[in-house]
């Protein structure tokens, strides 16, 4: 039974099917990466180090970039990821500086 | 051409798969009145108790009005009361004439006319009592798939929504549009990050300049707020769930309308849908005012996912409830019609699910109620357009 899922081939998240904890592999095709965090069920984990600002990437289309630098095995979630769309508080604060 | 269930054929060509005697509201004075005559005739009776009708200006008026127009001519209801105040800005004679125009017989019943409340409900049930009688001797006939316009709709996602449900109920979209039928897909705000997808697959493209012109003025019009859109997408308990932007909700969602399936057309809220294919219609996020829209726009049957578990139902539609999550499917039961979980403990595959969600579709079509429809959920809420005036 897979404990993680990847959906495209182009994705660097895997979505967790049951909780996740550190020191447990999951396996992505070829890749293996160690749980670094533990990861609560249909929370992603990141199958390898995103850098801040790089784009997050699953269905094989972006999702929002990194708001911090995430390390492989780590959740991934709304500490870590900011969403690209409808941010009109960006556009208010841009517009006020 | 393949027999797929039993409906309702109706004067004006179209199929139903419900024989309702519709009793509508002009106004929010005349809920409660409508609501009584409907359910004196429970279950065939079904009310459309709405908050607008008066103090309406523009678009918000037009929209309420051709909501409810909308339904008075739609194939799931076999004949139509109209209950009036009598001074308000919904017309009721539009809406007697709109359903007399798709062949059902309508009637008025006026508060002010009747004199009060007593007097209107009882020649309301009088009337009612008699369509039903008349709506009960119609008999179902085998229809094919391609007279069937179904709603795709995913509400309380979570992440088993975009892994196992959505992408089901989207091989069921794509059987459905083989066979000669129409998909809906409402809810612009989640389109948001996966429109480039759905226009990719546009027959022509000014359909797909419109998808596109359409998301960038639903994302505007959130903008112009000035505020974080993440403040209700993904709502609080997609993010519970795993989802953590608008941008994976959207693609997670828009599974439901098929991998293949053309996108055809573009309707406003609650417009007609008249292309066989994909068509994307113009409605909100609130899962009610969605489901209020895509009946609205004629179809006769609701494809419901949901990962949290929702109740949602529609007055005249049936909605099929489908999880892809186990523990919901348990403890949301009363309200689950169909469970493929099984897709994510591979012990099911998404071929099966989608044989079975087909198979369930045709004989809820044909008649079967859904959980929904056994619960007496009859949620109905028309899209408001700006402050009532």
């Amino acid at each position: 039974v897979n404990r993680a899922i990847v959906i495209s081939a182009l994705d660097n998240v895997a979505t967790a099917l049951e909780a996740l904890e550190p020191g447990e592999t999951i396996q992505a095709g070829a890749l293996s990466v160690a749980v670094a965090e533990s990861i609560p069920r249909g929370h992603k984990v990141a199958l390898r180090a995103i850098d801040a600002g790089e784009v997050v990437v699953k269905y094989g289309s972006a999702i929002g970039h990194a708001s911090a630098s995430i390390g492989a095995g780590m959740h991934v979630h709304t500490h870590n990821v900011a969403s690209d769309r409808g941010r009109g508080d960006l556009a208010a604060a841009e517009g006020a500086r | 051409m393949t027999q797929a269930f039993l409906g309702y054929t109706r004067p004006d060509g179209q199929v139903g798969v419900r024989n309702h005697v519709l009793v509508v509201p002009t106004v929010i004075c005349a809920a409660v009145v409508a609501e009584r005559i409907a359910g004196a005739i429970a279950p065939i009776g079904a009310a459309l108790p709405h908050l607008a009708g008066c103090g309406q200006i523009g678009p918000d008026l037009s929209v309420t009005h051709d909501t409810l127009a909308a339904y008075t001519r739609h194939p799931n209801v076999g004949a139509v009361i109209v209950v009036a105040l009598g001074c308000e800005q919904v017309i009721a004679q539009y809406l007697a004439d709109t359903a007399r125009q798709a062949g059902k017989a309508a009637h008025i019943v006026s508060i002010q006319g009747e004199g009060g409340t007593v007097r209107a409900t009882a020649r309301g049930i009088e009337i009612a009592r008699g369509l039903a009688v008349e709506l009960g001797r119609a008999e179902r006939a085998w229809c094919p798939a391609s007279s069937l316009v179904v709603s795709v709709k995913c509400g309380g996602s979570d992440y088993t929504s975009g892994l196992a449900s959505n992408p089901a109920v989207g091989r069921v979209a794509d059987k459905i549009v083989d066979m000669g039928g129409a998909v809906v897909l409402g809810e612009i705000a989640e389109i948001m990050g996966a429109e480039h997808l759905l226009a990719a697959r546009a027959s022509a493209p000014a359909t797909a300049a419109h998808l596109l012109r359409v998301v960038r003025r639903v994302e505007a019009e959130a903008m112009a707020l000035g505020l974080d859109i993440r403040g209700t997408q993904p709502s609080p308990g997609n993010i519970r769930g795993g989802l953590t932007t608008i941008e994976e909700k959207s693609l997670g969602a828009t599974h439901k309308a098929g991998e293949r399936t053309r996108l055809e057309d573009v309707v406003p809220y609650a417009g007609r849908i008249t292309r066989r294919g994909l068509t994307v219609m113009e409605t909100p996020g609130l899962d009610v005012e969605s489901v209020t829209g895509m009946v609205g726009g004629g179809a006769q049957i609701v494809l419901f996912t949901t990962g949290l578990g929702t109740p949602t139902g529609n007055p005249i539609a049936p909605v099929i409830k489908i999880t892809g999550n186990a523990r919901t499917a348990q403890t949301m039961a009363d309200n689950t019609d169909v469970d493929v979980s099984a897709i994510l403990t591979n012990a099911g595959s998404f071929d099966e699910a989608a044989t079975r969600l087909f198979d369930e579709l045709c004989e809820v079509a044909s008649g079967r109620p859904t959980a929904s429809e056994r619960l007496g959920h009859r949620e109905f809420a028309i899209h408001r357009r700006n402050a009532t005036i």
